[in-house]
């Protein structure tokens, strides 16, 4: 069987991040980018799916020629081969999905695995939205995955608890922390990549359906203040959270 | 706490291949997760963190350098001391603990070990499944141990080794010690395995510096070491110096790591300690020593690739081997000591990694060579007088 995993290329979340003078896009000055996340659960996942069953895996991202970092580095954790979507400027998480959805259905990969969201957009749907474009089940922010013959039994996180779902193959998983831990990258790894093959070819995205018109940093965060340290600044306190901070 | 930035100054990095990237990264990852959530606690325990030694394993850390064939990553020098300088910023006892392993005793195995001891020891070693250490210096000699008691002397299938050694890193823990003994005169080396009858390793307590490291005692009392055990291509004191000059270089690349991890500790308490009007960052007394701190460790990065790239070459001198691990210690101590300062009392406690990073300095500035041996290595080298009696 062929399991994808697709992967995208993010900026550090340790980054500091300021916007670009077109006021719509991050400015790339000493950004230091990293595979995301969540894709490094849904590639570790992948790995072990192997390992169990046999089979291939191969890891897909969209985007620049840079994003063959975040490939090589699945590629180094073990990863069989890669594929590179390539797409230059922004893309809309439909675009991403088209141009996953479509290389996937070339691969007829059975399973695929993705992070439950991106941590550059935050959009959390490009997982769903490529299994609904290559019609297959879809289960998201899953915390265990079992799979047995075409049956796949997966827990998944909601609000409170947790929910035990089962599905069938093909599908679209999307991954949580605390599916598993992912390996690191070993030296051995690193050097095994070296012969690994990463194929290139142009997004097949489509035209975007939404467009980013403004980037805004947060609200600086105002430093806190100390009223005093005992019961009788309460009153004092309860008077400013209603009439300055206006929270109750 | 921020997470850790690693101070890249000159922009070093751009001579670096992509590989040589992912395997930084990597361990880098590997220490953030792994090394510094538990090292403290270790520290003030006097214990070493042993279960990291097959995570370690795992990893692909140990004999790096060494071929593919014995489960080893087959990298280049530059990787080798890219590792050292991460695993130090985590804690110099667990980067001793990987120098030990790699450039004491696989090492030694590799280049003066038959056949049978490479297949045997090098990919358990390489694994982390077995552990070794390397004993050279004695109670009575440190600086020359060129004067080493301890003794071989042939017997009927074998040698019988007697005497005893001190400050032997991992010697409780090892199951081989790589152990330098004199042979009619001649040191050789010969792999002394921990039950072998007569041979004690007792722990030596009472640290203020390594905590997180064993260091010990190696005591032979009449211990028959079979002959398929003698190192067959070692002999002289070249040999040991030799296996010296491999770990001297890794500590030149890792005590880089504890000046990466002092600096950005020092520079994010700075940034946010307000006293008077202003945070200490704005003081020049403070600046100053900022700008001593980011001179000196780019001035160490640039010594460190460039020696790298020399061994690469097949061309590097132990002479620059030395100036790098004399000048990248003294220097890794003075930032270390000024991030202390920079912390006040704050740099005291154990949740700042300071004061960790400055004991443990000691040791590595007297190990592998005091400074002061490295110095006059060095004057002879310039002068063409040995200080010393050879
Ligand atoms: C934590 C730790 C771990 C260690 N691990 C190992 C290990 O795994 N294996 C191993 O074999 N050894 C190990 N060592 C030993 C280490 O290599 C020695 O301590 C070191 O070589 C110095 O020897 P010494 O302590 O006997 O000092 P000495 O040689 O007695 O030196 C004392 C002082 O005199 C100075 N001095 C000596 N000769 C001269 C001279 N001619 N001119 C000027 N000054 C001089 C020295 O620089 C030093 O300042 C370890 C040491 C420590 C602290």
């Amino acid at each position: 069987m062929k399991i994808a995993v697709c992967v995208s290329h993010v900026p550090d979340t340790a980054a500091k991040i300021n916007i670009a003078s077109d006021g719509k896009s991050i400015d790339q000055n000493g950004v230091t980018y990293v595979v995301n996340p969540y894709d490094e659960i849904a590639i570790e996942e992948a790995l072990k799916t192997k390992e169990a069953f046999e089979g291939e895996t191969v890891a897909i991202s969209v985007g620049p020629e840079s994003n063959k970092d975040s490939i090589k580095k699945a590629l180094a954790m073990g990863i069989d081969s890669g594929v590179l979507l390539k797409h230059e400027g922004f893309i809309d998480s439909l675009g991403v999905a088209r141009a996953l959805a479509d290389e996937i259905k070339t691969l007829d990969a059975k399973l695929v695995f993705f992070g439950k969201q991106s941590v550059d957009y935050d959009n959390s749907i490009v997982g769903q939205l490529t299994s609904e474009l290559i019609g297959y089940n879809c289960v998201s922010v899953v915390v265990d995955f079992k799979l047995d013959g075409e049956k796949i039994i997966c827990e998944r996180e909601i609000e409170g608890g947790r929910e035990i779902v089962e599905t069938t193959l093909p599908a679209v998983i999307t991954a949580q922390k605390g599916l598993n831990e992912p390996r690191y990258a070993s030296l051995k790894g690193i050097m095994a990549a070296k012969k690994k093959t990463i194929e290139e070819k142009d997004a097949a995205a489509g035209e975007n359906v939404v467009e980013v018109i403004k980037m805004k940093k947060p609200p600086v965060k105002q430093p806190g203040r100390i009223l005093g340290e005992d019961a009788t600044v309460v009153p004092e306190l309860v008077k400013l959270l209603k009439e300055e901070a206006k929270v109750i | 706490m921020q997470k850790f930035e690693a101070i890249d100054y000159y922009d070093i990095g751009q001579h670096l291949t992509e590989e040589e990237i992912m395997v930084r990264n990597s361990v880098r990852e590997f220490v953030e997760d792994q090394v510094i959530p538990v090292i403290e606690k270790h520290y003030q325990a006097g214990t070493f963190p042993m279960e990291l030694v097959s995570k370690i394993g795992e990893l692909g850390v140990f004999g790096l350098t060494l071929p593919a064939k014995y489960g080893c990553a087959e990298m280049n020098n530059v990787a080798y001391g890219l590792v050292m300088q991460e695993l130090e910023r985590g804690d110099s006892g667990v980067r001793s603990f990987a120098s030990v392993q790699s450039g004491l005793v696989m090492y030694p195995i590799h280049t003066f070990g038959s056949d049978a001891q490479k297949e045997n020891w090098l990919p358990k070693l390489a694994a982390g499944g077995k552990i070794g250490c390397f004993g050279l210096t004695e109670p009575d000699f440190g600086s020359n141990p060129g004067g080493m008691i301890t003794r071989a002397e042939k017997v009927d299938g074998g040698y019988l080794i007697n005497g005893a050694k001190m400050w032997i890193t991992n010697g409780t823990i090892a199951d081989v010690a790589v152990v330098w003994a004199k042979l009619d005169g001649v040191v050789k080396g010969f792999l002394v395995e921990k039950e072998f009858k007569g041979f004690e390793a007792p722990e030596m307590k009472g640290k203020h510096s390594l905590r997180a490291s064993i260091t010990s005692e190696l005591i032979f009392q009449d211990v028959f070491v079979p002959e398929e055990n003698i190192l067959p291509n070692s002999g002289g004191l070249k040999s040991p110096l030799m296996c010296l000059n491999q770990a001297r270089y890794g500590i030149a690349w890792g005590v880089v790591g504890s000046m990466m991890a002092c600096f950005d500790t020092a520079l994010k308490y700075a940034n946010s300690r307000v006293q008077f009007s202003k945070p200490i960052s704005a003081y020049q007394l403070t600046q100053q020593k900022f700008a001593y701190m980011v001179t000196e460790i780019t001035k160490s990065q640039l010594l460190n690739l460039q020696l790298a790239k020399l061994k690469d070459q097949g061309k590097v001198k132990h002479t620059q081997i030395s100036l790098a691990k004399r000048n990248n210690c003294e220097m890794a101590l003075n930032i270390a000591r000024m991030s202390r300062e920079i912390l006040g009392a704050n740099g005291i406690l154990d949740e700042y990694p300071v004061m960790r990073h400055a004991a443990n300095l000691e040791s590595v500035k007297t190990y592998e060579g005091t400074h002061e041996m490295h110095t006059l290595i060095l004057g002879e080298d310039i002068t063409g007088i040995p200080a010393y009696d050879n």
